[in-house]
């Protein structure tokens, strides 16, 4: 990995906007000799929901584990609310981040799972209240208040006291999505949080996360195959083939109008 | 070793008098038997989570000495362990009563099972834990304490029970340094009086009552904790 890339060297990013949240800068992924995301640029603006569209293997999942930070990018950088995230600039260098700043960073950035990840070990209403109460310093009673607050959100307000196992698919991923909620962060993180759920369970929790998109300023970034809720949803559709950004609009212009041949095929095929 | 040829009256017939006279002896014994078993468990299944802890060190210069400690202790027979404590701590002026050595070997050579008993339940928790903990950006600390452990320990609960009657079986041993546990401490009321059929069977007898409910308390553990 060139960690040590001097900050002299940064090329001016295209697609820079002033209130850029997220940057990606040449990323580079590979996972042995399979190169998943290939010189990866582009940026998301702060306040917007972004959908990520394109063939399985396109690289999707990757991009989001990557500013979960649970992969490294084996070159380029990425910013988060103008830090880097897996980089720190020490003597106008940069250098591989410490824990600590990753972590730092990282804080802004909630994420929920395909596959809900709560803790079966805690109740509904420890899952959301464990971080902001570990990591944030927050009061326990206040925690607490943010969480019922969250689980009215989420129509879940009388589930506090379940288990997790206790629960549908559809309330699990619910609960979830309030845990990520809960630590306040300016970015969502949605990997195809559907997919995993029951037919007539995928509405109830579409539904949340619209009216989270429609009632926040919550940056969101989101993988599905949900096409119907991405034009909900999306001020802006990005379509990935091969590790690279071959289109992206508004959702309207992609949706009915793609330029590409690509994408043209891929929206044929699911939609 | 027959009894009979140094007994005439009771070989044949089983003798409550001789039950009736052992038993303050016996009690002495199961005692014995209770703390080493008690207290041994309670090393075993500490230390057994600080190795297995140790195994996933970040770094290999914790993990590589506790792999090999562990493997080695695992490898050689408890009995050698214990007489080695024995017989060495001493003469790095470390004077322990028999018993207390006895407490450390058998805790000691059953914390590298239990430390593979709680690996397998740490590897157990799904990856999508971690990386749950993670995207929360809890610490590493409450990650361990909050999340993984309480997962892992819970599946653990039968298979560390199972090492807790083990060590009940293999408690005999520490009469090889002395310690007059339940069966040293019967065998010698026997060699007395010669009636070794009463003393023997109240041994096995007795193995049995401290294995059953341990092993009952256990279950009844277990299914408080998986859910
Ligand atoms: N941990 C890994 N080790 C090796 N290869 C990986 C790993 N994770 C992902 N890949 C590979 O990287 C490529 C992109 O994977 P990714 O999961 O990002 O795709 P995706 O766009 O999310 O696809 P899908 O729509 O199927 O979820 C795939 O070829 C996959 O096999
Ligand atoms: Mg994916």
């Amino acid at each position: 990995m060139s960690a040590d890339t001097p900050l002299s060297k940064e090329r001016p990013n295209p697609a820079v906007d002033g209130s850029e949240l997220i940057r990606f800068d040449r990323v580079v992924k590979r996972f042995g000799a399979n190169t998943v995301l290939d010189e990866l640029d582009f940026s998301v603006a702060s306040g917007k929901h972004v959908t990520l569209i394109g063939p399985s293997g396109s690289g999707k999942t990757t991009i989001l584990r990557l500013l979960m930070t649970l992969i490294k990018p084996d070159e380029g950088t990425i910013k988060v609310g103008g830090a880097y995230l897996t980089h720190e600039e020490k003597n106008g260098r940069l250098v591989p981040a410490g824990e600590k700043h990753v972590r730092e960073v990282r804080k802004n950035i909630g994420m929920v799972f395909q596959q809900f990840n709560l803790f079966p070990n805690m109740k509904v209403l420890r899952n959301i209240t464990e971080a902001p109460v570990t990591v944030l310093g927050l009061p326990k009673d206040e925690a607490e208040q943010r969480a019922r607050d969250l689980l009215d959100l989420v129509g879940l307000g009388d589930k506090c006291d379940a288990y997790p196992t206790q629960l549908s698919g559809g309330q699990q991923q619910r609960v979830a999505i309030a845990r990520a909620l809960a630590m306040r962060p300016q970015v969502l993180l949605l990997d195809e949080v559907t997919s995993a759920l029951d037919p007539e369970l995928v509405a109830g929790v579409l539904d949340v996360l619209r009216d989270i998109a429609h009632t926040t300023d919550i940056t969101m970034l989101c993988v599905t195959h949900e096409m119907n809720f991405a034009r909900d949803i999306s001020d802006q559709v990005l379509m990935f083939d091969a590790g690279r950004v071959i289109e992206s609009g508004p959702p309207e212009k992609i949706f009915s109008d793609p330029e590409h041949e690509r994408t043209r095929e891929f929206l044929s095929a699911v939609l | 070793m027959s009894a009979g040829t140094h007994d005439t009256g009771s070989t044949d017939n089983w003798d409550w008098g001789a039950v009736a006279d052992f038993m303050p002896h016996f009690w002495d014994g199961v005692l014995v038997t209770l703390q080493v078993l008690a207290l041994g468990s309670l090393i075993s299944f500490s230390l057994g989570l600080v190795w297995a802890l140790a195994f996933r060190a970040p770094t290999r210069l914790v993990r590589w000495p506790v792999g090999l400690l562990t493997e080695f202790v695992r490898n050689t027979p408890l009995l050698v362990q214990l007489f080695f404590l024995f017989f060495v701590l001493p003469e790095w002026n470390i004077q322990f009563s028999a018993e207390t050595t006895g407490t450390l070997a058998i805790g000691l050579h059953y914390s590298t099972y239990t430390a593979q008993v709680y690996r397998a339940g740490i590897d157990a928790v799904p990856v999508g834990q971690w990386e749950a903990a993670k995207a929360l950006s809890l610490s590493y600390r409450r990650t361990w304490t909050a999340v993984i452990l309480p997962q892992a320990v819970r599946r653990v609960v039968p298979a560390l029970g199972n090492y807790v009657i083990a060590m009940l079986k293999d408690t005999p041993l520490l009469a090889g340094i002395g310690v007059l546990e339940l069966l040293q401490r019967s065998r010698l009321e026997a060699a007395q009086t010669f009636q070794y059929t009463e003393a023997l069977t109240v041994v096995g007898v007795a193995f049995i009552l401290i294995a059953y409910p341990s092993s009952l308390l256990l279950r009844a553990l277990e299914r408080r904790l998986v859910r």
